[in-house]
């Protein structure tokens, strides 16, 4: 690894400063992803902005239909807040599977969203329930915000300071993981509100994506049934050590289908 | 150089560090506590797990700055200064869940962490889960499975003394 400078601000506004000072800074939040990428030298930030210290970016609350988690909200916290069970248990169930137990205890939900892995479980979390996307510059629509593989709609500098999760009718996820590094090989993340069915395919792609048939055939008959017969094409898939393209397209469709059944 | 102040195993200390200096570093390079190993190094094995306020963590994958104020406690904090084993070193011994004995140091603290999560008591099935974050080369996992569930009934009060492991 490079030295950098390290730096903990104590609030939001402190980091934004710091990190538009310096256009080659990095904020650190769980540094689950960042460490291991800087040990590979992948990247040379000059200074390390570690947000752990900021108030604005914690907690996990109910405000009326929506959940709000906080960029720094810990995997392990996720999996185990009552909030989180009581609103969206598909969520809380995605959390207690992404890593291992030091894992959890470090990552949090900003990282893994910001960082945007397409083998990473959340980005399906939020493309799924349509969530919002707070920074500290505006609010960004899960439409809009991912871009494909390790890319989002992020400006350099700008900060992810909380998600918003309408709360759905119903919701469930499933993943079929590499039995070697545990990341997802292809997962489903399925929600129904009162606003529509949404399926968000996570692994199998360069980035998470909306599965529009799979979408119409749950919102006419929700049921594991009615996407069996939905095939997802292998065109612009992965294809790679783990699995071919095609691989990856049929299990697109078992996943949704144990997404539909998990969601009940 | 910065500094960071942090309490291991009790005893509080202020080290010079670098900002990349990771707390594995800091506590095998600086601190001379060896016990804390690096298998890895990629965040993958565990060898390097220890607690910071309570919560295991792998060392290799958090700076020293970041665990700056922060409580640590490693392999050469758990038994009694008088040579007394923790309950989890002590049926590791008994249940003999180790042999090179390299990933020992981590899986203990991983184990640790994994039983005071659990006061209700963990299942096999759970602590085979629950040590996702730990390889291990030589034993294939069964003994060590074996003492942590010996383990727990002695942290949790519900036994005395450790089961002695079968002939
Ligand atoms: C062994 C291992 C197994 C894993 N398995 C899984 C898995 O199964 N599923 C899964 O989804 N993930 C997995 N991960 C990744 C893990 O979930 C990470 O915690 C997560 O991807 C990043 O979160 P972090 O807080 O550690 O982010 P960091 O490493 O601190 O940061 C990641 C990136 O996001 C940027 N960033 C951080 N916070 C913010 C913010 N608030 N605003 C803007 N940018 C920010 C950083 O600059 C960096 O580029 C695994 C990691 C390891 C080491
Ligand atoms: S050395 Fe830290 S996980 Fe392997
Ligand atoms: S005892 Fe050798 S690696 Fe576990």
């Amino acid at each position: 690894m490079y030295d950098f400078e390290y730096h903990k601000p104590g609030s939001l506004a402190d980091a934004v400063k710091l990190l538009s000072a310096d256009p080659d800074s990095k904020p650190i939040s769980g540094g689950q992803t960042l460490l291991p990428a800087l040990k590979h030298r992948l990247n040379k930030p000059t200074s390390v902005i570690d947000l752990s210290g900021i108030a604005e970016l914690k907690g996990v609350r109910r405000e009326g239909d929506k959940l709000v988690i906080g960029a720094l909200a810990k995997h392990v916290e996720v999996a185990t807040s009552p909030e989180v069970k009581a609103a969206i248990p598909a969520l809380a169930q995605m959390a207690s599977t992404i890593g291992d137990t030091q894992v959890r205890n470090r990552g949090t939900i900003g990282g893994s969203v910001a960082n945007n892995d397409p083998a990473a479980d959340y980005p399906s979390a939020v493309l799924g329930l349509n969530a919002t996307i707070v920074t500290d510059k505006r609010r960004i629509a899960a439409d809009d915000f991912f871009q494909g593989m390790f890319t989002t709609a992020l400006e350099p500098g700008e900060l992810l300071v909380a998600i918003e999760f309408p709360v759905p009718e119903k919701a469930g996820y499933a993943k079929m993981r590499n039995p070697a590094s545990r990341y997802v090989m292809a997962g489903a993340f399925v929600a129904k509100t009162g606003g529509g069915v949404r399926v968000a395919i996570n692994g199998a792609g360069p980035g998470v994506f909306r599965q529009a048939e799979m979408e119409k055939a749950l919102a006419a008959n929700w049921s594991p049934d009615a996407v069996a017969g939905v095939k997802q094409s292998a065109d612009g898939l992965n294809s790679d050590i783990h699995g071919s393209a095609e691989y990856r397209a049929h299990l697109v469709t078992v996943m949704a289908k144990r997404a539909v059944a998990a969601a009940g | 150089m910065p500094q960071v102040t942090l309490t291991v195993n009790g005893k509080t200390n202020t080290v010079e560090v670098e900002g990349r200096t990771l707390l594995v570093e800091l506590l095998r390079e600086k601190l001379r506590l060896t016990g804390t190993h690096v298998g890895c190094d990629t965040s993958q094995c565990g060898a390097c797990v220890v607690h910071v306020d309570g919560e295991s963590v792998k060392a290799c994958t958090i700076l020293a700055l970041q665990a700056n104020g922060s409580q640590v406690t490693t392999i050469e904090g758990l038994a009694k200064p008088d040579g007394t084993l923790h309950p989890m070193q002590e049926a590791f011994r008994e249940y003999h869940a180790l042999q090179c004995g390299f990933c020992t140091p981590g899986m203990v603290m991983s184990a640790i962490d994994l039983v005071q999560k659990h006061p209700d008591g963990l299942s096999e099935k759970e602590i085979r889960e629950g040590l996702e974050g730990n390889l291990c080369r030589c034993t294939g996992y069964h003994n060590i499975v074996k003492a942590i569930a010996a383990a727990q009934d002695v942290m949790h009060g519900r036994a005395q003394t450790l089961a002695p492991a079968a002939e």
